[in-house]
């Protein structure tokens, strides 16, 4: 008989898990494995809250085996090492971000494109090498294979620091593998929301001219007095749409709503690079005649591997990186999904786990 | 008030030109430039006919400024230099392709990239010359053009045959070697017409391995026997699609109806790119999820530059690399549009222009 799961394995954990596509998060007992060799057990101090939660604790993807328990950008302090577990110690600050596992034998892998590997372990709702589910940060505890763990920079903070673990490493990889780190060339950023934030902050710190694209007025003013952009593109407004034809390298289109592409393929520059990190549910519209006669390309990107994951957040240490976060309590989940797919937030929730989530 | 075709320019002209969306091509006077000191002059001996000059008739795009004499694949011989011009004489077999015209300032130009310059100016269709005046196409008996944007062709090279690979020759070559020209890569091209078929026998002579991607069962004989394409996908045979799954580094799409992107972005292994050459005139749908999955790209493509462009001739010369054609008279151009549009040719029409465009006609 199959096993439940507080049984499947011997570590009691409590955590918040969704347990139907209503996405209502609610206490929930299940268990982990025991610390391996090579494993890692961290006791979780905060976990953001990404866009990606959402989709997954509604079934929007419709891959979501419920129940689920969400959350990849998570913060802890290491309790317990393997006995081949030679990069942390007891007390390490680090970090778990999207994956926890991969088959490391692939071409991907052996160049530390973990996370296209076609055999990759998401931190939540995937299956493991053991056949049991991942649940993610929304819990107490977490035990994770070093390969997938992150050291925590010292001067990073824990909880704004947090966020970068999704949103930050699936900004910073585009940027380093499609060349946006040019100083003085033009960026766009399309979505000024959690990813769009961090994007802003990490293309300023490169030196970038950076563009927020957004069809939210309200926000001008927050995105160039407070996240340092040089200027602010209202989506809706066709005068300057127009004034801002072909005058960007590139495009990083973090929007998750369903958009057309050649309005942002006009804002680029020819030999121009629209690249997107958002997630729609549902194919985008992309006319064809002017990515070819201003030879154009619409790349795709997702997160990066382990070892880009330390590079940003050792790149976000050194320049006083973090995300705009609103620290809430473990029972204010429901309520911030709803104010996140309102786009109510500035820009990230970040749940204070140690101190919130109670048996 | 704005001068007839026939005077504006002091050099009379004779071609076929469309005048209005129907797309009917029928005789037409014009006139062209003076050779100036940099132009060279020729006599057009053949033009190829490319998908875009229907387009272009039929003002599908939008752009198309009536009367508009189409053709960008025009061979001849070099009648007229100008005093300045040093690498052409008079006899030289020369050609012309999708270019006459760019800034030769910007960065794109500094790159011998002319056809990417946003000041490019087309040899027919809409655009407008340095000197105000609307540019003629190649179903002409003359061509005049600054030196620049002159093609050598090699001796070796039949002509009539040589022409389609001055628009869908260097479509397909560019992209090839910008992207896909590396040892065992695996390359797919979508499309078997004028620039599918090109794009086979330029990367079998880079060495790339080639799967043609086509909805039409009948070609596979063809592709593989006389193209020389490693294998054949039906892209309806679902079957095989999966299986083939992940196995290619690219594909160069050259399919100008819409069709989805779906199946080919899955085709790719990681990190793999679709090029798309093709012009569908509506948007096509791609899906976000397979592009991020595999850090995918989709990218166009259009021409080359004049560097490249000489570059393909010469390598298509070295290699018999020539389009498989259908060599017409110009009164047959109105049925060969008809039968381009339901792509019932092998693979391109070539006008003999020099044997059967007169202005008697």
């Amino acid at each position: 008989m199959a096993k439940t799961p507080v049984d499947e394995h011997p570590q009691k954990v409590y955590g918040w898990a969704a347990t139907d596509s209503s996405g209502i998060l609610s206490p929930f007992h299940f268990s982990r494995r025991d610390n391996g060799d090579e494993d890692v057990t961290i006791k979780i101090l905060y976990c953001g809250v990404c866009h990606s939660d959402l989709h997954t604790a509604k079934n929007e993807w419709g891959f979501t085996f419920y129940p689920v328990v969400p959350g990849h950008e998570i913060v802890g302090v290491v309790t317990k090492t393997g006995k081949n577990v030679t990069k942390f110690k007891d007390g390490d600050r680090v970090g778990v971000g999207v994956i926890v596992g991969s088959c490391k034998s692939c071409e991907c892998c052996q160049q530390d494109l973990e996370n296209y590997c076609p055999k990759f372990v998401f931190t939540y709702n995937s299956l493991y090498h053991d056949g049991t589910k991942t649940y993610g940060g929304y819990s107490d505890m977490i035990v994770v294979d070093q390969h997938y763990v992150l050291r925590f920079p010292d001067n990073l903070p824990s909880d704004s620091g947090a966020p970068l673990l999704c949103a930050g490493i699936t900004v910073y990889s585009p940027m380093k593998y499609y060349g946006i780190t040019e100083p003085g060339k033009h960026l766009g950023v399309a979505g000024l929301g959690g990813l769009g934030h961090v994007a802003v902050k990490l293309a300023k710190a490169f030196g970038l001219k950076v563009t927020v694209i957004s069809t939210s007025p309200n926000k001008e003013t927050e995105a160039i007095d407070r996240l340092g952009a040089d200027s602010f593109l209202l989506s809706t407004d066709a005068a300057k749409i127009k004034a801002a034809l072909g005058t960007m390298d590139y495009i990083i289109d973090t929007v998750s709503g369903i958009h057309p592409l050649g309005p942002l393929l006009g804002l680029l520059k020819v030999n121009g690079k629209l690249i997107t990190v958002g997630l729609p549910g549902k194919p985008l519209e992309l006319p064809i005649l002017p990515l070819a006669l201003g030879r154009k390309l619409v790349g795709g990107s997702d997160i990066g591997g382990m070892k880009e994951t330390q590079e940003m957040l050792d790149f976000c240490g050194k320049h006083n990186i973090t995300a705009d976060i609103e620290l809430i309590k473990m029972d204010y989940i429901n309520t911030a999904m709803e104010r996140m797919a309102k786009s109510d937030v500035r820009y990230r929730f970040v749940i204070d786990v140690a101190n919130s989530i109670s048996k | 008030m704005s001068k007839s075709p026939e005077e504006e320019h002091p050099r009379t002209a004779f071609g076929w030109a469309a005048r209005d969306k129907s797309g009917h091509l029928s005789p037409f006077h014009f006139s062209r430039r003076e050779t100036g000191e940099k132009d060279v002059r020729f006599k057009v001996l053949y033009c190829g006919i490319c998908h875009s000059d229907l387009h272009a008739i039929k003002n599908e795009w939008g752009s198309t400024i009536y009367p508009v004499v189409p053709g960008h694949e025009i061979v001849g011989v070099v009648t007229e230099v100008g005093s300045k011009v040093l690498k052409f004489k008079i006899g030289d077999k020369v050609g012309i392709g999708c270019l006459v015209g760019a800034c030769h300032s910007c960065d794109n130009c500094a790159n011998d990239l002319e056809n990417y310059c946003t000041k490019v100016i087309f040899t027919y269709g809409g655009a407008k010359y340095h000197d105000g005046t609307v540019t003629y196409g190649g179903y002409s008996d003359t061509m005049v053009a600054e030196e620049h944007y002159i093609v050598r062709i090699p001796d070796n090279i039949p002509l009539d045959a040589c022409a389609p690979l001055l628009c869908a020759g260097i479509t397909v070559y560019s992209p090839l070697r910008t992207y896909f020209d590396k040892p065992g890569f695996n390359v797919g091209v979508v499309g078997l017409g004028g620039l599918g078929h090109a794009a086979v026998k330029f990367a079998k002579a880079m060495g790339i391995k080639v799967t043609v991607i086509s909805t039409s069962p009948n070609k596979k004989k063809e592709a593989i026997d006389h193209l020389g394409t490693d294998s054949f996908l039906v892209s309806t045979d679902q079957e095989k699609m999966q299986a083939a799954m992940g196995t290619l580094d690219g594909i160069i799409d050259t399919v100008s109806a819409v069709h989805p992107l779906l199946p080919l972005i899955f085709l790719l292994k990681s990190h793999g790119k679709l090029i798309m050459v093709g012009a569908p005139d509506k948007p096509l749908e791609l899906p976000v999820f397979p592009l991020l999955l595999g850090r995918k790209i989709v990218a166009g493509s259009c021409i080359g530059g004049m560097k490249e462009t000489q570059e393909m001739i010469d390598f298509a010369a070295e290699h018999n690399i020539t389009a498989d054609i259908e060599v017409i008279p110009a009164d047959y151009v109105n049925t060969a549009m008809e039968r381009l549009a339901k792509a019932d040719v092998k693979y391109r029409f070539v006008i003999d222009v020099g044997n059967t465009l007169k202005s008697s006609n």
